[in-house]
């Protein structure tokens, strides 16, 4: 079995998945590109030059593409954790929302914690914060057995105005309508990544540690679901609750746990993405925070997969940085917004496409497969003729 | 004019990893009952499929009359009429009867559907056929076996020549099995040609003309029924001789091990008891049987002893422990094995490998775990030398998805898995259902074994056949109650149905 998938790389489930993420991105580009052929077709090939390249189009381009995905690879962590437990956490929003403000909070607020310590203890605010708007979708869902969608639907508005709530009570500040800034001690490390990402004229990005911190949280998250007792009883619950409560297993725990660590990693997203030094406070406004959605986009193109969220995150900011090059031609960021839709439009049908790929790479290997077939029949041959004779 | 109606000439069909059809052929003829017998994984429903058009071989051909034809699909199928009633039936649950039969090919004028049309084909086949049917009920409301009328008059009225039955009596009742089997009879009269899929030999024995065999995808002949004796036909589909009787020695009883006192549950919607103050003693070195007509509580007992479900009261002791009371973890690692009765809701997770499924009960022990991670050379390990012992086949050994595989071997890797935790007490609900000879044979093997290791054995069957040759002691469920307790020695299966159908009582409580 294994030579033939060494010798046919089509016939991998990896490589299909891959392939197929990929086909789903050029088709996103395509109508991207169509779209900007129509409002401005004099400018169109510049525009999607500007989406395909401004993420690296220079050192400090670079370094936001790498900023504006740690947020989004926490979610996309957060989405992708609860699908391979069997739910399906839209709470994205309000995890991060509240989790932004804990870590703004604790940021502001606690000053007399010393430098390193106060980053640390803001992000396990973020993340306990998340948490607890993780735990009610879950305990409604296990206990009461409400579907745990429409709770977390419910959980965005409260988390989004609850915060508005609380920044305007104590961390508000009324010239920007936003809340405070954390104080520098509070801010996650630059640890050098300002003098590497610098633009040509000097301008820093803002990437920062927090980028480290989600790539080593999705190793977690795999290390979690892959080799521990935990993930293994999370995974079978996801797969078939009534096998695994003949198993023993505790689903409805396992429920509440997957929506408290699901919450806990998108509130840890809203940390991460305030915590960055880069100027920004939280808005007070009436829109649920566009990474918690983000995420979903992020985990159904890594088809939920841990290691393939950062790069999915790290796509997903990379058109983000795109797209604010391409406004440069005078093109509406909105249309970057399309392009995303429809990647994550296609990226549903990545079952579909790997099954194609499949059957091309079959086709393509047909009779180096038949080969190896004929090789190993799964039955040995002399006993089935024995039996044959026998009659 | 060629004397089949339907000849599949040297059909190959490959999977990845396994050759599912190995140059098979098969030729039905006309009026003919033409039996497919095979055990799980033989190929059987891969070729039928090959034949409904679901899959395209890569080698061979099909012909009908003797002209070769090309089935791209089931509408390929359906034109050269070509019908199949499928395992698991196709139907519309809130249509009736009728919207069902004439689903797809309705006759419309001006939009509107012309039922009347329809309403009196229907009938007039109904009739013929002696296909009982109400054409107004609704298939929800109908029992399985009316249900399964109704999927051959989908095809009779679609005027299908061959028509394909999928093991249609997995699903059956005795008595609906003997009805099935005369309208099946009454069909080929009537010149209708038929491909019959099983692996259950007294069907075959009764009603088809002639038998295929297939074995692990190869073709391994075609005989006259009439011709050769159910022990050659399934050594024949084995590979080698076969007992159709278990064998065991006399049980020799030793002390209690299992007991359960005045168990009653009470059904949450109806507030029926549908398991009415059961009390009952299983001892060592014995196979106590439950015997009853399904749906007479059964399941909620062995759902109520395993902490599935909750009893709403009585007792239930494992060794001298009361258990009533204790999570289903605890009780499956103090001594309970249960084999449960639907493998693929309660068994197996379907999407883990065979290897995570053969430590589902026991992952969590030292010597799977440690410090919270899984230690997976030792559960590798494990599941080799499982697969090994217990013969569980399957196409990449332990990294198989367990769905892929087939049900013998599914229902082979819970044996495993259960016996393999050496349990004292070892619950088996219908542990051979839907299986061929030869894993029955071996499943029943098993389970004696563990009888004469000590253990006390608790086997809840369906299946009169096996009630009779696997147990030591027979308890009747009716209505949720045990109505007798008997020695299967001095009853007959006559007996037996008396007892099940609630005409009888004796004994017990």
């Amino acid at each position: 079995m294994k030579e033939k998938r060494l010798g046919n790389p089509l016939q991998h489930t990896g490589v299909q998945n891959v392939l197929a993420a990929l086909i789903a991105i050029l088709i996103g580009m395509l109508v991207g590109f169509v779209i900007l052929l129509i409002t401005d077709s004099s400018m169109a090939l510049k525009g999607l030059g500007a989406i395909m390249t401004g993420g690296v189009q220079d050192m400090k381009n670079v370094g936001q593409v790498l900023y504006y995905a740690t947020p989004l690879i926490m979610t996309g962590l957060s989405v992708g954790f609860a699908k391979r437990t069997g739910l399906f956490n839209i709470g994205g929003p309000g995890q991060f929302m509240m989790g932004a403000f804990a870590a703004v909070y604790v940021g502001v607020k606690w000053t007399f914690l010393p430098g390193g310590i106060h980053c640390l203890v803001a992000i396990l605010a973020a993340c306990l914060m998340g948490a607890l708007w993780g735990v009610v979708p879950g305990l409604l869902k296990a206990y009461c057995n409400i579907n745990e969608v429409i709770t977390c639907i419910m959980m965005n508005y409260i988390g989004m105005s609850t915060s508005n709530v609380l920044i305007r009570a104590y961390i508000f500040d009324r010239t920007k309508n936003q809340s405070l800034r954390p104080v520098d001690g509070a801010n996650l490390p630059k640890l050098g990544f300002d003098k590497i990402f610098v633009a040509d004229v000097g301008t820093p990005s803002s990437v920062n540690a927090g980028i480290l911190v989600a790539i080593l949280l999705a190793i977690v998250v795999w290390v979690i679901l892959s080799k521990t007792k935990l993930g293994y009883e999370l995974k079978a619950c996801g797969f078939n609750k009534d096998a695994a409560k003949y198993a023993g297993i505790s689903e409805k725990r396992n429920v509440v746990l997957a929506m408290v660590i699901a919450g806990a990693l998108s509130g840890i997203g809203g940390g991460l993405n305030y915590l960055a030094g880069a100027g920004t406070g939280i808005a007070v406004g009436s829109e649920l925070a566009q990474q918690g959605f983000d995420g979903i986009a992020v985990a159904l193109l890594g088809m939920s997969n841990p290691i393939a969220i950062i790069f999915t995150g790290i796509l997903m900011a990379y058109l983000t940085v795109g797209g604010l090059a391409m406004q440069s031609y005078g093109f509406v960021s909105q249309i970057i917004s399309i392009i995303t839709s429809v990647i994550v439009y296609f990226a549903a049908f990545i079952l579909f496409f790997s099954q194609i790929i499949g059957k091309l790479g079959k086709r393509g290997g047909k009779n180096d497969a038949n080969a190896n077939a004929d090789q190993t029949p799964p039955a040995p041959p002399v006993q089935t003729e024995k039996g044959g004779d026998a009659q | 004019m060629s004397e089949y109606v339907i000849e599949m000439c040297n059909i190959t069909k490959k999977f990845p990893g396994i050759i599912a059809n190995d140059n098979i052929t098969l030729q039905l003829k006309k009026g003919e009952i033409h039996a497919l017998l095979g055990e799980n994984g033989a190929g059987k429903s891969t070729l039928m499929s090959v034949l409904f058009g679901l899959y395209q071989p890569e080698e061979g051909v099909i012909k009908k009359n003797g002209q070769e034809v090309r089935i791209k699909d089931p509408n390929d199928a359906n034109a050269l009429g070509i019908g199949m009633v499928h395992q698991h039936f196709k139907l519309v649950h809130n249509f009736s009867v009728l919207q069902n039969i004439i689903l797809g090919v309705e006759t419309v004028r001006g939009g509107f559907l012309k039922m009347d049309a329809a309403r009196e084909k229907v009938m007039a086949l109904s009739e013929q056929y002696g296909l009982k049917v109400d054409p107004d009920a609704l298939i929800e409301d109908i029992t399985v076996g009316m249900q399964q009328r109704v999927e051959i008059l989908k095809m009779l009225y679609r005027d299908n020549e061959i028509l394909i039955f999928d093991e249609p009596t997995a699903v059956l009742t005795p008595q609906e099995i003997e009805e099935l089997m005369k309208i099946m009879k009454g069909l080929a009269a009537e010149g209708k040609s038929i491909l019959f899929i099983t692996h259950k030999l007294n069907e075959i024995k009764e009603v088809a003309d002639r038998c295929t065999v297939l074995r692990k995808g190869k073709y391994i002949g075609t005989v006259n029924v009439a011709d050769v004796s159910k022990e050659e036909m399934s050594e024949m589909m084995v590979g080698r001789k076969v007992s159709l009787n278990v064998e065991k020695d006399e049980a020799k009883p030793k002390d209690v091990v299992f007991e359960v006192e005045g168990l009653t549950v009470v059904n949450k919607e109806h507030g029926k008891k549908v398991v009415n103050e059961v009390s009952f003693q299983v001892r060592r070195g014995e196979i106590v049987c439950i015997a009853g007509i399904d749906g007479n509580g059964q399941s909620e007992l062995v759902q109520a002893i395993t902490g599935l479900i909750k009893a709403d009261h009585g007792t239930v002791k494992l060794k001298g422990e009361d258990i009533s009371h204790s999570s289903i973890r605890h009780r499956n690692t103090h001594g309970l094995g249960h084999i449960p009765e639907d493998r693929h809701k309660h068994g197996l997770v379907l999407d883990y490998p065979l290897s995570y499924n053969l430590v589902l009960q026991s992952y969590f022990e030292p010597e799977f775990c440690q410090g919270g991670f899984l230690k997976y050379d030792k559960i590798n390990q494990y599941a080799e030398k499982l697969i090994k012992d217990y013969d569980i086949r399957s196409g990449q050994g332990g990294k198989t998805i367990a769905r892929s595989m087939s049900g013998g071997n599914q229902q082979k890797a819970i044996v495993a898995r259960e016996i393999d935790r050496n349990p004292d007490l070892l619950i088996a609900v219908q542990p051979t259902r839907g299986l061929d000879v030869g894993a029955i044979e071996y499943i029943h093997r098993q389970i004696v074994a563990e009888r004469d290791k000590g253990k006390g054995v608790l086997l809840i069957s369906l299946e009169l056949d096996e009630v009779m040759n696997l147990s030591d002691r027979i308890l009747v469920i009716y209505e949720g109650e045990i109505v007798a307790d008997l020695d299967p020695k001095e009853v007959t299966i006559q007996e037996l149905g008396l007892y099940m159908a609630g005409s009888k009582r004796k004994g017990a409580q």
